[in-house]
């Protein structure tokens, strides 16, 4: 266990107890946490907070990131037990004096707080995230394909997916289902099932139209309320399920 | 069979035991609690056609919906080929199991051989 | 801890503390769902005595018409009302009625999926199987 209690004094009144998950799968046989005491303000994130330790008190500490502003999708974590980005959940908003840290669930660990991320990309690609028709707006006498406003608006949600992960963290049918496709790829199929442009709305039907697909989601949202990007994959799923049940065209 | 229109039995099959169970309550409540399961009472149920169809109808469809509710867990709950196959076929296998015994009950007081 | 795909498993699964009432709906829905066909099941092998002609019948009824068989029975009747109102609600948000329509999001980002309509309904069904139970168990003690 480390201490960090000088600096905390002398840099910030507030300091917290930040409770680390460490685990390399290839010499551990069991996670276990290290503690730290680390000074924060008002608006220190929980991934400044972790590359606080990493600066001052164990370099070992391993944890994915980049852009620190919620764009790049790589910091997802457990977050005092629910699935967020560390660089987008301040510790003020947190209301505890222990803030502990534990990689994803439903992601192979790498090393401590970082996971695989092979699956979720895998499913991703697997629901053709293009737009899929014979045409194409590349040719030198083509125009741009055209798109209304509320064309647009019927799938700009869904762009807003930036792959963190946390949706199939959090989802109670990953938490057993390793087949599962998962609520991050389902939201993106609707996203380019729904796209105006788009003409391959059969074909992505069908791929998700499996034992393992659409259907075994049950419409718990969980998904939906950890999105750091208001992408509401619960709704995007239900929306696209409504194409096969008959309720939409 | 397409994983969508075994669902779309499940959501069917849902809707129609609903119905069906509902009546099947309400005749139970037309009479004092203890009366409606006395024998006689129970006998002349069974022995009323409409009421039995009724009762073969209930049969099936929550065997269907339930058997696979259970399909639905079971393969959520653990993956592989031959697991997924032997939930599949198991459960297809124990809701003909159920419906031949329950119809069985049905036809035979039905037809008077109690 | 193995090398394995680090799942959550069933105890995450059902875990209802940090997700909200919709995922307490989520498993409520299962328990009710597995409990029913097992009272299924029990269920027709109980009428089966009919068979048995009238002895057969009434000794069946004196297992089963005791204080304990009733208070399962109020249970199968929550159980029954709970998964029928909750399953119209699943149902109908399967078939995207009343999740909202996507629109662009705003800070704080409050998912539109997870509406009052779908609350309601789910307390509802909560309150009408605790209704309906009392109403079996009155029925049943009541005499």
């Amino acid at each position: 266990m480390a201490q960090v209690s000088s600096i905390a004094d002398e840099q910030s009144s507030q300091s917290i107890t930040l409770r680390i998950a460490r685990y390399n799968p290839e010499k551990d046989n069991e996670r276990r946490f290290m503690e730290f005491n680390v000074p924060y303000e008002k608006w220190t994130t929980v991934l400044e907070a972790i590359l606080d330790v990493k600066k001052h008190f164990d370099h070992s500490v391993a944890v994915r990131y980049s852009c620190r502003q919620a764009t790049c999708g790589s910091c997802g974590m457990i977050i005092n037990g629910k699935p967020r980005l560390a660089c987008f959940t301040k510790i003020s908003e947190l209301d505890s004096n222990v803030v502990t840290v534990e990689p994803m669930n439903n992601f192979p660990i790498i090393r401590d707080l970082a996971v695989k991320f092979e699956r979720l990309f895998d499913t991703h690609h697997k629901i053709k995230p293009y737009l899929d028709r014979d045409d194409t707006e590349l040719t030198s006498d083509a125009k741009e394909f055209m798109q209304s406003p509320e064309e647009l608006e019927q799938y700009i949600q869904f762009a807003n997916c930036i792959k963190c992960g946390l949706c199939n963290s959090a989802c109670p049918t990953m938490a057993t289902d390793s087949s599962f496709v998962g609520p991050q790829a389902l939201a993106q199929a609707y996203r380019y099932v729904a796209d105006s442009r788009d003409k391959g709305k059969d074909s992505r039907l069908k791929i998700i139209d499996d034992s393992h697909g659409i259907w075994r989601c049950h419409f718990a949202g969980s998904c939906s309320q950890v999105c750091p990007k208001g992408v509401d994959p619960a709704m995007g799923i239900q929306l696209l399920r409504g194409y096969m049940l008959g309720f939409r065209s | 069979m397409r994983e969508s229109t075994i669902m779309k039995i499940h959501y069917g099959t849902a809707l129609a035991a609903v119905a069906l169970v509902a009546v099947h309550i309400l005749m139970r409540m037309t009479m004092n609690f203890a009366d409606s399961l006395e024998y006689e009472t129970v006998l002349a149920n069974y022995k009323f056609i409409p009421y039995a169809i009724m009762l073969e109808l209930i049969l099936v469809l929550l065997s269907v919906h339930g058997f696979n509710g259970l399909r639905v867990i079971l393969l959520e709950l653990k993956q592989g080929r031959l697991y997924e196959k032997a939930v599949s076929y198991g459960c297809l296998a124990a809701m003909f199991g159920l419906i031949a015994y329950g119809s069985r009950t049905i036809i035979m007081t039905n037809m008077g051989m109690v | 801890m193995t090398q394995d795909e680090h799942k959550e498993g069933i105890k995450g699964m059902v875990n209802p503390s940090r997700y909200g009432i919709e995922r307490v709906a989520y498993w409520l829905m299962r328990l009710s769902g597995l409990g029913l066909l097992a009272y299924f099941i029990g269920h027709i092998y109980e009428t089966s005595n009919i068979l048995r002609g009238r002895v057969g019948w009434n000794e069946f009824l004196e297992l089963t018409q005791t204080t304990e068989g009733h208070i399962l029975l109020a249970i199968v009747i929550a159980m029954c009302v709970f998964h029928t109102v909750n399953g119209i609600r699943v149902m109908l948000g399967h078939g995207g009625v009343g999740v909202g329509k996507p629109a662009r999001p705003d800070y704080p980002y409050d998912p539109a999926s997870q509406n009052y309509r779908h609350k309601i309904g789910i307390y509802s069904a909560i309150i009408l199987a605790a209704i309906a139970m009392m109403y079996g168990l009155a029925v049943m003690f009541g005499e």
